[in-house]
């Protein structure tokens, strides 16, 4: 039984480009072209107030989405970054979607989210989103999406800033091609 | 051959060596001693971590005919992670846990299972592992 879990896993993490963690190296896929992005696959998931908010509701922005969890140091170092990316890019069309894959909830979310001062919007993870992206088992991943809401890179493991970036900037400044219509958030009208 | 190589990178599983079996008389102690171990490139928190955030490799025994008592586990050695900017109290490689028993006197006579769980939470210099708990038991002839 175990053995199908993790070959179906692993099978899902294929799919969509991503790779397990090595030990002692992170994986990284670089900026997919466009005709090799897959559609990131979509979720409903709460926020902090309760309120249930959907990948697809930030269809037409760039997003960067980090599964993450309080008890992972290296998603500490990459959480300062996000929160100035957020500040960064903002107005230009884009998001960081953070997903806490923290078994306690909201009761250590919460907490952590205060004192590492994150302004990004935090989602609580379940096992059976972490499935939708290949089990989501080293953490921290981060996918950063494209307007079109595909898949455009992955980072499994601490990546770097800067790779981060270039990543962003380059499909900011690519226009939607099918799903142009921008979307807006629930909580936006 | 893509998927078996995969799966060899994923969650790391610390192992924990068979224990054996202990005979002790009521109203005595005994200490219990058992190996575990995490493959290279990966390490756990020690019982007493650096940082509030990370989890503690903590030994709770929940079952069978002991007390339990004081629980030595091992010290850990203070490594630097590109994760973190002071160096963490961690364990690696193959360690022992030592846990020291007492009889009770109305302790049934015979031979029972004593149980408990070990939980830790692995890391690599670049990724963390949610945490997981193993089950550890050995059987004691109370004599």
């Amino acid at each position: 039984m175990a053995i199908l879990r993790w070959t179906l896993t692993v099978s899902v993490a294929v799919a969509l480009g991503v790779t397990a963690c090595a030990p002692q190296k992170s994986t990284t896929t670089s900026l997919k072209n466009e005709k090799e992005r897959k559609q990131a696959p979509d979720f409903a998931l709460k926020d902090s107030h309760g309120k249930t908010v959907k990948l697809s509701d930030f269809k037409g922005k760039v997003v960067l989405l980090d599964f993450w969890a309080t008890w992972c140091g290296p998603c500490q170092i990459e959480i300062p970054w996000f929160a100035e990316f957020e500040r960064k890019y903002k107005d230009r069309g884009f998001e960081v979607v953070g997903v806490s894959m923290d078994d306690d909830g909201w009761k250590v979310i919460n907490p952590f989210v205060k004192d590492k001062k994150i302004n990004y919007r935090i989602l609580l993870g379940d096992d059976q989103t972490g499935s939708l992206y290949g089990g989501v088992d080293a953490l921290p991943m981060t996918l950063v999406i494209d307007r079109d809401g595909r898949i455009a890179s992955v980072h499994v493991g601490l990546a770097s800033k800067g790779d981060f970036a270039d990543a962003i900037e380059k499909l900011l400044e690519a226009p939607a091609t099918h799903a142009g219509k921008r979307t807006h958030r629930s909580d936006e009208s | 051959m893509l998927a078996s190589a995969l799966i060899a990178q994923m969650s790391p599983s610390l192992t924990v060596a068979p224990i054996a079996t202990i005979k002790a008389a009521k109203g005595t102690e005994a200490t219990v001693t058992f190996k575990a171990s995490l493959p290279p490139g990966f390490h756990t928190n020690t019982n007493k971590p650096t940082e509030a955030y990370l989890i503690p490799l903590t030994l709770k025994w929940t079952g069978g005919p002991l007390e339990t008592g004081s629980i030595v586990y091992p010290k850990g050695t203070m490594e630097k992670y590109s994760f973190s900017e002071t160096a963490l109290s961690v364990v690696s490689g193959e360690f022992s846990i030592s846990t020291k028993f007492k009889v009770p006197a109305g302790a049934p006579t015979g031979a029972a299972a004593e149980s408990g769980t070990l939980r830790y939470q692995a890391c690599n210099d670049k990724a963390c592992f949610p945490p997981k708990t193993l089950s550890v038991s050995f059987t004691v002839t109370v004599e």
